[in-house]
């Protein structure tokens, strides 16, 4: 019982004393929790800042003398980046990994403080290097977020001068955090349990996000050295990537390389990448849902090995993105089995959540809300999933407007609406205020109807045949008026949902100050982070002695018991009707 | 319950916007049709799904929504076998999506027999093809043999390319019912072969041949897409597919030129063109230096494969047609005055032995806002503005201003690069869109005047040493 041993350790923790070594340079969990989840929603506005650029762009061409052609590219590129990997894994892992293992499995802090303070740090020097390309000569890199040579790194791509230096080297020192921050919260998961969490108790937020670190520390270094290669590529001359070509009419002394290699790298880490952000979302999500329907989960560990599953056949999906590629056709055979398989385990854990709902006693709270808009929007992403996925029908619909829609409702719409749920969750836990109920209201509902209704008629884009990258389409006598006037409407509706993000922020501010005081548990939730004898939590999360487990994650409603929910740290009574896990 | 009735009206909305919407697929023109039918089962399962999913859903938050009355949630961990039945009814939708999916791939990967077999060359930023010729086979050819008298990089070595069929126009012809494997080779980046009517796509990679097969089945004119980022003028490398009747087809592909032939053409004899400028000499002056106050632009200095495509373009009336195109229109019947080919070749030749004087400036504007704009323009256009026949664009600087202006204009309002067989001009007329204001035009050019003339130059290094922003 290695975990016990250092559970324990409660004196490893050096107690700050200053305002620096408690705010700034801080070894807490939480506060690091809290300096990801600022940085990483910061980064994530001036991505959706550029992607309303790109909006005005597409919906009122000719308008706007601010967007050229190289601008458009270096926006769409920037916002890919940025939201994939700057937001939405350092959000997910990076903030709420942070704020919720330790509290979640009964720690008093990660294994190793310091090293988690480091991760930090790291995280936002890769985000001031990919900040900087702005500002060089050249730009930003525009070679679109997958970054394929050969063109990503010869002139005739914007940004081929600095900018893709820069977002390469900003990769590479994003993967050092990431790697100092998952090995941290594998090893925290593994080895800090408190007594009496085994595995097969903790609540699938941590699942979720444990498999998920495990995913991106096996995927992040395919990525890792793919940027090193293409660098190499760019500043000595080597080819790995780089056949013998002929750029803008002059020969170049590249020879031998291959550009399929680096998809292969790339999307070995990419799909991964994926379930990285898709699976701290399914626990999360998991958990609201039981907590506000007063319900246990449905079929919890059939959603553990869901969620172990879906990691795994993650490693063996990628080249589904590369049905189009020039890779051997016969691949297609094998990925496109092997990606609808993954819809099995994935439809499972649908199917779970809705029957969580099901004789349920729900209360329709924000945090529910958007729960439950997750599920819509997820069945809609996953379902056009299975489109792309079978080889065959990828044919016409890859590289269009098809394509944009499907993994914006999958991998954009869905897990935002997750890290919204999860942030009015637990608002009440970080910053021991509530936040005002109605604008969160007002905010789900505006945001999950202006989602759809830019991203449902975008799929008929792509049915029409629409390609994405492009900056302008006049001319093509395929695509009639008709849809250059539905891309104004999504235009207008993408603007409207970017407005009403201010909502949301107007809350959290202003209830960190004149929202109510928050009790410890106004949830009425069963899981550990719930039952800190402080809320907020302070430095080392309990009292003189860590909590004991003594029952799974979702004891709700439990039939002959005074109240609906029993805390994991009650002690098990003789009630026949509980649970034994 | 507001969640509940939106949930309702979202499912029976996406099914009406579905049957309603005017944005579908295009009328299928080849053989695909099977790809079609897989989607059409795929649209059924999962739209069967979508709707029991989010209905069930939106029933379960209506009827065990929490208020005065609420019974206490029921405990029920897990059900075996409900969870069993579940497991296996979506394993038989995949299943079911899965099967003829992987079919109709067998399909694709299997390219019949009698297929002919030609080439589609992709390259920053346009298409040209070549096709196999009399022996029906293709030559070897290879990146490092491209040079501008070797569009294609054919091995001048190998007899099996000696008559094969260069086609250096980005529109290609294929005669209907014949299925085809297109080749696809790239000179420098990814591209993409797309045609929408035929449903079919693969990338072009460079460093190895990808290939894609189809049988045309309805005659008619497609377009060709790249729909694989390929760089700034991504959005402009378009083609045309024109699906002709096998009589049709034959006439189009006698016109074609040979490599063998291809390599005759010789440089243009200067000494004849010298007589042949008499006449253009009575507008574009002796030393070829223009008149603003004719309307005739500068000629010395420009690159004469750009001065021989647009004499060509003015005298098979691509260029100077436009009833708003004056002082084209006034250039067309000049250029007719050029017997053939040849004749166009011999003047060009002249022209190039006329030296570039100083130009004067006519246009003022901000030239530190003109040289963001630039860094799109000079992607092609070159840094330096000293134009690369690669990439089609013709010299900027040392240009006159005013013809500069003018032409841009012509551009942005439709009156250059709109004729179906004017090949680049189509390229500039998009990109001429991204200068919306008159003062976006005067900066540009204020910019252009400011370059100094240079010789072309490896285009990444002059960027990443000075600069273009």
């Amino acid at each position: 019982m290695a975990y016990v041993a250092l559970a324990d350790r409660g004196q490893i923790l050096s107690h700050p004393h200053s305002f620096i070594t408690k705010y700034i340079w801080s070894q807490d969990h939480k506060v690091i929790a809290i300096q990801y989840g600022i940085t990483a929603i910061s980064v994530g506005v001036v991505a959706l800042v550029l992607s309303a650029m790109m909006r005005l762009q597409l919906g009122f061409p000719d308008t706007f003398s601010l967007i050229a052609p190289d601008e458009y590219y270096q926006f769409v590129t920037m916002h890919g980046m940025i939201m994939v990997i700057y937001l939405l894994t350092a959000l997910f892992l990076g903030g709420f990994g942070n704020y919720l293992i330790p509290l979640m499995i009964g720690a008093r802090d990660m294994v190793f403080p310091y090293l988690n303070m480091l991760s930090y740090w790291v995280y936002l020097l890769s985000v001031i290097i990919l900040m900087a390309s702005f500002f060089v000569v050249g730009g930003p890199t525009g070679a679109g977020w997958t970054l394929y040579p050969p063109q990503a790194i010869l002139f005739g791509t914007p940004g081929a001068e600095w900018g893709i230096l820069l977002m390469l080297i900003s990769l590479a020192v994003f993967i050092v955090a990431f790697t100092m921050g998952g090995l941290n919260y594998v090893t925290t998961v593994l080895q800090a349990r408190t007594r009496g969490m085994t595995l097969m108790r903790m609540p699938l937020s941590v699942w979720g996000i444990f498999t998920a670190t495990v995913l991106g520390l096996l995927a992040f270094p395919a990525l890792l050295v793919s940027a090193i290669m293409m660098t190499l590529d760019r500043l000595l001359g080597t080819s790995f990537f780089m056949p013998a070509i002929v750029s803008m009419g002059e020969q170049t002394n590249y020879g031998g390389g291959s550009p399929v290699l680096f998809q292969h790298l790339f999307w070995f880490f990419g799909h991964p990448e994926v379930y990285i952000v898709a699976l701290p979302a399914f626990g999360i999500v998991s958990d609201l849902l039981s907590t506000h329907a007063r319900k246990n989960i449905f079929g919890y560990r059939m959603m553990v090995w869901a969620i172990i599953l879906i990691g795994g056949l993650s490693f063996i999906v990628w080249a589904h993105h590369m049905y189009v590629s020039g890779m051997n056709p016969y691949f297609g055979f094998f990925f496109a089995t092997t990606t609808l398989i993954i819809a099995v385990p994935t439809a499972i854990k649908v199917y779970n959540w809705v029957l969580t709902l099901w004789r349920g006693n729900i209360h329709l709270r924000v945090p529910m809300l958007f729960a439950i808009g997750f599920i819509f929007t997820f069945v809609h992403g996953g379902l056009t999933g299975i489109f792309l996925g079978n080889v065959v029908v990828d044919l016409p619909l890859s590289d269009t407007y098809f394509v944009v829609a499907h993994f914006h409702m999958v991998m954009g719409v869905s897990p935002i609406l997750v890290v919204f749920g999860a942030i009015y969750h637990w608002y009440p836990k970080i910053t021991g205020r509530m936040f005002n109920e109605t604008m969160g209201k007002f905010h789900f509902w505006l945001t999950f109807l202006g989602t759809y209704s830019i991203y449902l008629p975008m799929h008929y884009l792509g049915f029409l045949g629409v390609p994405r990258r492009y900056y302008a389409y006049e001319g093509i006598e395929f695509i009639p008026e008709s849809a250059l006037q539905l891309n104004s409407g999504i235009t207008i509706a993408a603007l409207f949902v970017a407005v009403v993000q201010i909502l949301f922020f107007v809350n959290m501010i202003w209830s960190l100050f004149y929202g109510k005081k928050a009790e410890g548990n106004p949830w009425g939730a069963t899981t550990l982070e719930w039952q800190t004898p402080q809320t907020p939590p302070i430095h080392g999360n309990w009292g003189d002695e860590l909590p004991e487990v003594h029952r799974w994650a979702y004891d709700y409603s439990v039939p002959g018991e005074a109240i609906d929910f029993i805390p994991q740290n009650v002690p098990a009574n003789d009630n026949p009707e509980a649970h034994r896990t | 319950m507001l969640v509940a009735v939106v949930f309702v009206l979202l499912v029976v909305g996406s099914i009406v916007f579905h049957f309603l919407s005017p944005w579908w697929f295009t009328p299928l023109a080849s053989n695909w049709g099977t790809i079609d039918d897989t989607i059409i089962i795929t649209f059924w399962v999962t739209g069967a799904v979508f709707v029991a999913v989010n209905l069930f859903m939106a029933y379960a938050v209506w009827r065990y929504r929490n208020h005065k009355s609420s019974e206490p949630a029921h405990y029920e961990p897990e059900n075996k076998k409900l969870e069993i039945w579940l497991t296996a009814l979506t394993a038989i939708g995949v299943a079911a999506m899965l099967a003829p999916g992987l079919y109709v791939w067998n399909d694709f990967v299997h390219v019949p027999e009698d297929a002919w077999e030609f080439e589609a060359v992709g390259e920053q930023w346009r298409w040209s093809f070549r096709l196999p010729g009399k022996d029906n086979k293709l030559g070897t050819s290879d990146a490092s043999l491209v040079s501008e008298t070797n569009h294609f990089g054919v091995n001048p070595n190998d007899p099996a390319g000696r008559d094969d069929l260069l086609v250096f126009s980005n529109i290609v012809h294929l005669p209907v019912d014949q299925p085809v494997k297109i080749l696809l080779r790239s000179k420098d980046v990814l591209h993409d072969f797309a045609v929408a009517q035929f449903r079919v796509k693969m990338d072009l990679v460079p460093g190895l041949v990808s290939y894609l097969w189809l049988t045309p089945t309805v005659t008619g004119s497609y377009e060709i897409l790249c729909e694989e980022l390929c760089g700034l003028a991504h959005f402009t490398m378009r083609g045309r597919v024109v699906v002709d009747d096998q009589s049709d087809f034959d006439t189009w592909q006698d016109n074609q030129i040979t490599f063998a032939d291809s390599q005759l053409i010789g440089e243009g004899n200067p000494m004849v063109g010298q007589a042949l400028y008499a006449v253009c000499s009575t507008c574009h002056g002796q030393a070829g230096e223009g008149n603003v106050q004719l309307n005739a632009p500068r000629l010395s200095g420009q690159q004469s494969w750009y001065i021989r495509r647009q004499l060509g373009n003015f005298k098979n009336g691509i260029r100077g047609i436009h009833k708003d195109d004056e002082y084209g229109k006034q250039m067309a019947p000049m250029a007719a005055i050029l017997a053939d080919e040849t004749a166009i070749r011999n003047v060009t030749a002249y022209i190039d032995t006329l030296q570039l004087s100083e130009t004067a400036q006519t246009i003022h504007g901000d030239a530190e806002r003109g040289q963001n704009l630039y860094s799109t323009c000079g992607t092609c256009h070159g840094t330096r503005g000293q134009g690369n026949y690669a990439t089609n664009s013709p010299r900027l600087n040392g240009q006159d201003d005013w013809y500069l202006k003018r032409q841009l204009n012509n551009f942005k309002r439709g009156i250059r690069g709109v004729h179906p067989d004017d090949l680049f001009g189509p390229q500039m007329a998009s990109m001429s869109r991204m200068l919306r204001k008159e003062a976006d035009i005067n900066d540009v050019i204020a910019y252009i005047n400011t370059l100094e003339n240079e010789a072309p130059a490896d285009q990444l290094a002059i960027a990443t040493t000075e600069g273009n922003h």
